[in-house]
């Protein structure tokens, strides 16, 4: 493939690592619901979601391990890092929360997700193109399922709305994160592998704004958005997350399970 | 993933002779009966205490296995492990769907559970403490709920005998996954072989309670029987289990917990040691190691989506009104 | 205790194209949109489907099981209504 060429194995091996840390660590949080759901219908919702992102999470690692050609498998590099080689996003790994904000961090993610799969439709890593062929379908359930459940919480009742609103706050500082441009999208958006997130903003907006105004809720502007999960600069909440997540494998290094 | 026993359900109805009669007739005949059919009072009941108590225990069910979903050890682990969790959730909606059809709500069902006049099967009142005892539930527990819902699948009322059709077709990769964790512990290191026959020396004897109490001490088996609610005798089931499963057991090089469990050629199954019963209602009855921890988990879901639910059904009061403003403008 | 009870609905899969959609189960929701969704979440996670009908299932109106004799019965004596009822010699072949 005469693009590939354009591009590092490095810095393939690092975009991919990104995506996979992203999904699997905001699949882990929704699989925490599992069991604990507002109602029956939404402790089959949550997995469904979370196990589209697992396997999104399992195709990228499996990839990124081949790539990066030291014959690690998807379990050695998802759960046998260290905290500060973890890449994903901060959106990723904020913690549940009530179901409002659960919902709406679902919702900026697969907003997010939804522009970049489709961009990587055509990416001329065929591989990449045939993982995105088969996400974009599902990211696009999920922008469905959360964001009608956000139209419905902001506008429900005075305390869902009042809940609502506070996710939206909560979370706003997590937004511009996640369309950051740096070495590695510029490398792959010039190879032609992947869209640079800088340009997703206004499909995000396109996806974001019209549930939102449905939901009469309004975009909260910050001027304090929180970077720093790209260099692996996390919340102190991830480090439990991967305690749990890693807690098998350190403790019995090296089995099969 | 269950079924125990039934415990607790009154059959005694009021109808009379001929009536009894000619619904027996209709059992007897292998006709199922539907939701508006007449019905025995009694028989009404035991069907809405029978499938509240399996879907109770469905749903009680994903909380021990749950507790294992963030620290699964690989992810192919994980993503069983969060489907058949998944699964345990969609077999007790299935189920309280069935209950519904007898005229009793799902919301109702759920405070019986959270009160404690409804039971679920007491082995879920066990901890899960290391991961081998997700392979030691999806082997025996559900090794022993098959054997219990399959005949259900034949259960005399058709919604509930549909509902077992769906669950046990679905079921049938739950107890697969958890022997394959089994056989991958017992033919890995030593730790991990420790690890597997610890998780069945512990989960041995609660999976033969789950069966419930013997036939000679269960007051309602008899009419249950006759109505073709049950197919077979909890002391039935149990030795079709234990015949089944010590062999599978037995070829992972694993040991039973039960110096008496020896084949018996004459009859052609395992004698098995004697089950502590008290043990048995003691847990049913509330004293468990985990029965608080259980009920508290469901209540804290239940209160903290109340908003959630009560904002559903807000907005759908305004979506309507929207639409009828709509309608009326456009008229 | 009625108050506030999410509806119910009843869900109709079908499993193919050229299939009838078929009765499968039921789910709670508090309108149709969240329903139809539920309904995909919980029955066509094996591939079940490819369509999905959801219906309140206050909206059903159901024949009596009491009327089921005067319904039904009168059906199973008109026999001439089945081919098999018509004797036509075998030399006609099949018809």
């Amino acid at each position: 493939m005469a693009a590939a060429a354009a591009v590092s194995g490095e810095a393939l091996t690092a975009f991919l690592l990104r995506l996979a840390d992203d999904h699997l660590i905001i699949g882990h949080r929704l699989s925490e619901w599992c069991g604990h759901a507002p109602m029956l219908e939404e402790d089959l919702a949550m997995p469904n979601m979370a196990l589209d992102l697992i396997g999104q999470a399992r195709t990228l690692y499996q990839y990124a391990g081949e790539v990066e050609g030291k014959g690690r498998d998807e379990d050695q590099i998802a759960y046998v890092r260290r905290e500060r080689d973890y890449v994903n996003c901060l959106m990723a790994e904020r913690e549940n929360g009530d179901f409002a904000h659960t919902m709406l961090r679902q919702l900026h993610f697969a907003a997010f997700m939804q522009p970049l799969w489709q961009g990587m439709l055509s990416s001329r890593d065929e591989r990449l193109a045939g993982i995105a062929a088969k996400a974009e379908k599902e990211v696009a359930y999920h922008i469905r399922h959360a964001g009608e459940w956000v139209v419905r919480l902001g506008d429900g009742t005075e305390e869902s709305t009042r809940r609502m609103k506070a996710a939206v706050e909560a979370l706003a500082p997590y937004v511009d994160e996640l369309f950051e441009s740096d070495a590695v999208t510029k490398a792959m958006a010039e190879a032609g592998i992947a869209p640079d997130p800088a340009t997703l903003r206004p499909a995000f907006d396109a996806i974001v704004g019209p549930i939102f105004a449905e939901a009469g809720l309004a975009w909260v502007e910050t001027q304090h958005g929180q970077t720093g999960g790209r260099q692996g600069r996390h919340g102190e909440a991830l480090g439990f997350l991967l305690a749990e997540l890693q807690h098998m494998q350190r403790t019995y290094p090296g089995m099969i399970w | 993933m269950y079924s125990q026993g039934l415990i607790g359900a009154k059959t005694e109805t009021t109808e009379d002779e001929a009536f009894l009669a000619a619904f027996q007739a209709r059992i007897d005949a292998e006709e199922k009966i539907e939701p508006n059919d007449p019905m025995p009072e009694g028989y009404r009941r035991t069907l809405i205490r029978q499938i509240g108590q399996h879907a109770h225990s469905e749903i009680v069910g994903m909380l021990p296995e749950g507790n294992w979903i963030t620290r699964a050890p690989s992810l192919r682990r994980k993503a069983a492990l969060l489907a058949k969790v998944q699964d345990e959730g969609g077999h007790g909606l299935y189920l309280y769907s069935a209950a519904e059809t007898l005229g009793v709500s799902r919301e109702e069902m759920t405070e019986e559970l959270l009160s404690g006049k409804a039971k679920y099967s007491s082995i879920f009142n066990y901890p899960t403490l290391t991961w081998a005892d997700i392979g030691a539930i999806g082997w025996l527990v559900d090794g022993a709920a098959i054997m219990n819902q399959i005949p259900l699948c034949r259960c005399s009322y058709g919604p509930y005998a549909r509902a077992m059709i769906r669950v046990c077709k679905e079921e049938s990769f739950h107890q697969r996954q958890g022997y394959e964790i089994m056989m991958t512990l017992a033919r890995g290191t030593p730790e991990q072989k420790e690890m597997a026959q610890d998780a069945l020396n512990r989960w041995w004897w609660p999976s033969l309670m789950m069966f419930g109490p013997h036939d000679a001490d269960s007051q309602h088996g008899d009419q249950s029987m006759k109505w073709k609610i049950k197919r077979f005798t909890n002391d039935e089931l149990r030795q079709k289990f234990v015949d089944a499963t010590v062999p599978q057991g037995e070829f992972i090089g694993l040991t039973f917990p039960d110096p008496d469990l020896k084949w018996n050629e004459e009859k052609g199954g395992y004698d098995f040691g004697a089950i502590d019963w008290d043990e048995f209602w003691r847990v049913v009855k509330g004293h468990g190691p985990m029965n608080r921890e259980r009920i508290a988990a469901r209540q804290k879901a239940w209160d903290d989506g109340a908003w959630v639910r009560e904002a559903a059904l807000a907005h759908a009061e305004k979506r309507k009104a929207r639409r009828a403003a709509a309608k009326m403008a456009a008229e | 205790m009625t108050k506030n009870q999410i509806p119910l609905w009843e869900v109709f899969i079908r499993p193919r194209n050229g299939l009838a959609h078929k009765h499968c189960g039921s789910v709670h929701a508090a309108d149709e949109v969240m329903a139809l969704q539920a309904a995909r979440d919980v029955y066509t996670r094996r591939g079940e489907g490819t369509s999905i009908w959801v219906v309140p299932s206050a909206a059903i109106t159901a024949s009596d099981p009491e009327n089921k004799d005067e319904n039904f019965e009168p059906a199973l004596t008109k026999v001439y209504r089945h081919p098999t009822f018509y004797e036509i010699p075998d030399e006609v072949g099949h018809m």
